[in-house]
């Protein structure tokens, strides 16, 4: 899959209270939860950031807490990609399991935002600033969960089977 | 090549005689938990897959403690939810009211984990049990829902770090100013995706209480879990609150680790991790200036028994500062019984202090305690990220329980002694 967008950049250790903050965790909705994505840090994103746009990141993205309205936030604003240089643990599994695409490479000092990125999702390989980067290889176990459509249809299809 | 304790554990729940860094293992588990917060998206993904019952409705956990007694009408539908999914589904260790407590100080209280099991929680403090000498770990809500209906689910078995801590410990310094001195060490990050495994002397003479503080705080350096080995005072611990029997495993003498630090805890002072990161490790004899509008202490790293005999030792007979407020929140009920025994309530109380019900409360910025801009806090308490407490320009301190208490009485974060 090849996705093309535009950055939006964010620093390093992006947490989860900032990506969406506890005082709106009570919701579950995505429309709702991501009218408040990024508000501590950068109030105006969610009203300024498009669909199919794409977040470029430092290390240790999505730290903190294992709320899956964290990944649920962001992809309620139609992005479908964050590229950073390293992310956090459970972050990286809630992501896959809710349907976004995630990719480990360090382009953070190459882009601005609003540059234009293009990224193919399967080989891991972005394009940007006429460069070409090769981001870390997705393991081949989250791959098979993302073939079968992420790891509820997975759970799914055992309960039919 | 022999095995880590992790490594043991996890081999041992996936039939496996052998198990190395990076393999990806199915596992069963022992446990499945859930709270308030991230129930209602696991019950969202369990009706979508239409799953007809749970794995086992003794291991199926679901703890009310973040916004409850319920802040507002959202969080008190979200705990009809699952209130009525566990009179549904049978689940047996569903806790509110007067019978919930902090989920992390909660379930070894209740003896619901023992050594060398495994267990998952939508929590990313669920790290906590590594203490009693078994694998636990945070995941995602729809990650639960797979644990409570397969009773099963896979992880990437972690690289292992070793923290030898050795020497003897300050008088007041816990197992809170360990894991903050850690933390400054290594960074938010500085253990990504690995096992945090304690070992050494230092940590024999600790109190199981400061130990599930340490081990609370793995996913501050970004580990995947934190881990004990069995010892008397685990198996004391385990004799007094489980009925369940336990087993225990060892790392062996040829286990690998990817780094291996060795820890002088005589060394440890006063560590307070500074906004907003919980690695800006500074000694609180450095931060005189600083004027502290809340002190807030509980939460599930240092809200059990030795957190508040301590605080009481130092408020005994003091004030708290005029324009500070203090919040003491007692992790469970049997904690709050017992500090309320021992007559620690009075003490607060005379203090100046305010005694909360058990929840979660200030310490996610929910309810009961929250920062109004510019405002300052010290927590003993485990985040402190932008807004964590309130108002995005609201600053959070992390401290251990005599720091903050000695705090609570300054105005100003100071060291114990100077109040003593
Ligand atoms: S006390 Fe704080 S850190 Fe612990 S479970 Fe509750 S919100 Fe999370």
């Amino acid at each position: 899959m090849i996705l093309k967008g535009k950055v939006w950049k964010f620093g390093d250790n992006i947490d989860t209270d900032i990506i969406i903050p506890a005082q709106y965790l009570a919701h579950t909705d995505p429309r709702v939860l991501s009218q408040h994505c990024m508000e501590p840090l950068a109030p105006d994103f969610a009203k300024k950031v498009k669909s199919g746009d794409i977040i470029v990141s430092g290390t240790n993205f999505g730290c903190g807490s294992s709320r899956e309205h964290a990944p649920l936030a962001i992809t309620g604003l139609g992005i479908p990609l964050i590229i950073a240089k390293t992310f956090a643990r459970i972050f990286y599994r809630n992501a896959f399991n809710k349907g976004l695409a995630l990719l480990e490479a360090d382009i953070s000092d190459l882009v601005e935002d609003g540059d234009e990125i293009e990224a193919d999702i399967s080989q891991g390989i972005i394009h940007c600033k006429g460069k070409e980067i090769h981001a870390k290889p997705i393991p081949p176990f989250m791959e098979e969960l993302i073939n079968e459509g992420g790891l509820i249809n997975h759970l799914k299809k055992k309960l039919e089977g | 090549m022999g095995m880590t304790i992790t490594e043991k554990i996890l081999a041992a729940h996936a039939d496996k005689d052998y198990v190395e860094p990076g393999e990806i293992v199915d596992c069963r588990i022992d446990l499945a938990m859930a709270n308030d917060i991230t129930a209602p998206l696991s019950l969202e993904e369990f009706e979508k897959v239409g799953a007809k019952k749970v794995f086992d409705p003794n291991k199926v956990v679901f703890v009310l403690d973040h916004f409850t007694p319920n802040k507002d009408i959202l969080s008190a539908e979200n705990c009809k939810r699952i209130r009525e999914f566990s009179i549904k589904y049978g689940i047996v260790n569903f806790f509110e009211g007067g019978q919930c407590g902090i989920e992390h100080a909660l379930l070894p209280e209740k003896g619901l984990v023992v050594a060398g099991d495994v267990v998952i929680g939508a929590d990313s403090h669920t790290c906590t049990y590594g203490a009693l000498g078994a694998f636990s770990t945070g995941m995602g809500s729809t990650d639960i829902t797979y644990g409570m209906v397969m009773g099963r689910i896979w992880f990437k078995v972690p690289e292992s770090i070793k923290f030898h801590c050795y020497g003897k410990w300050q008088k007041w310094i816990t197992g809170k100013e360990l894991i903050l001195h850690i933390l400054g060490m290594i960074g938010v990050d500085g253990a990504l995706y690995s096992a945090m495994e304690y070992t050494g002397d230092a940590i024999g003479t600790l109190s199981m209480d400061s130990r599930f503080t340490i081990a609370n705080m793995a996913i501050e350096a970004g580990g995947k879990n934190g881990i004990f080995h069995v010892d008397e005072k685990t198996i004391a611990f385990m004799k007094e609150h489980a009925t369940r029997p336990y087993t225990v495993y060892e790392s062996d003498g040829d286990a690998k680790y990817k780094q291996i630090f060795e820890i002088d805890v005589s060394k440890v002072g006063f560590t307070v991790a500074c906004p907003s990161l919980p690695s800006n490790a500074k000694d609180a004899g450095e931060l005189g200036s600083v004027d502290v509008d809340q002190v807030v202490i509980g939460s599930c790293t240092n809200g059990r028994l030795e957190d508040l005999e301590m605080v009481a030792e130092i408020l005994k007979g003091k004030k708290v500062a005029k324009h500070t407020r203090c919040i003491i929140i007692p992790a469970t009920p049997a904690i709050y019984g017992e500090a309320m025994r021992r007559g620690y309530f009075q003490i607060f109380l005379d203090a100046g202090c305010i005694i909360s019900p058990p929840t979660c409360g200030p310490c996610l910025g929910g309810h009961m305690g929250i920062l109004a801009r510019g405002e300052k806090a010290v927590a003993t308490t485990n985040r402190n990220f932008i807004g964590r407490m309130g108002h995005p320009e609201s600053e959070v301190y992390l401290a251990g329980p005599a720091v903050a208490a000695a705090t609570a009485i300054k105005g100003k974060i100071v060291r114990p002694e100077e109040v003593i």
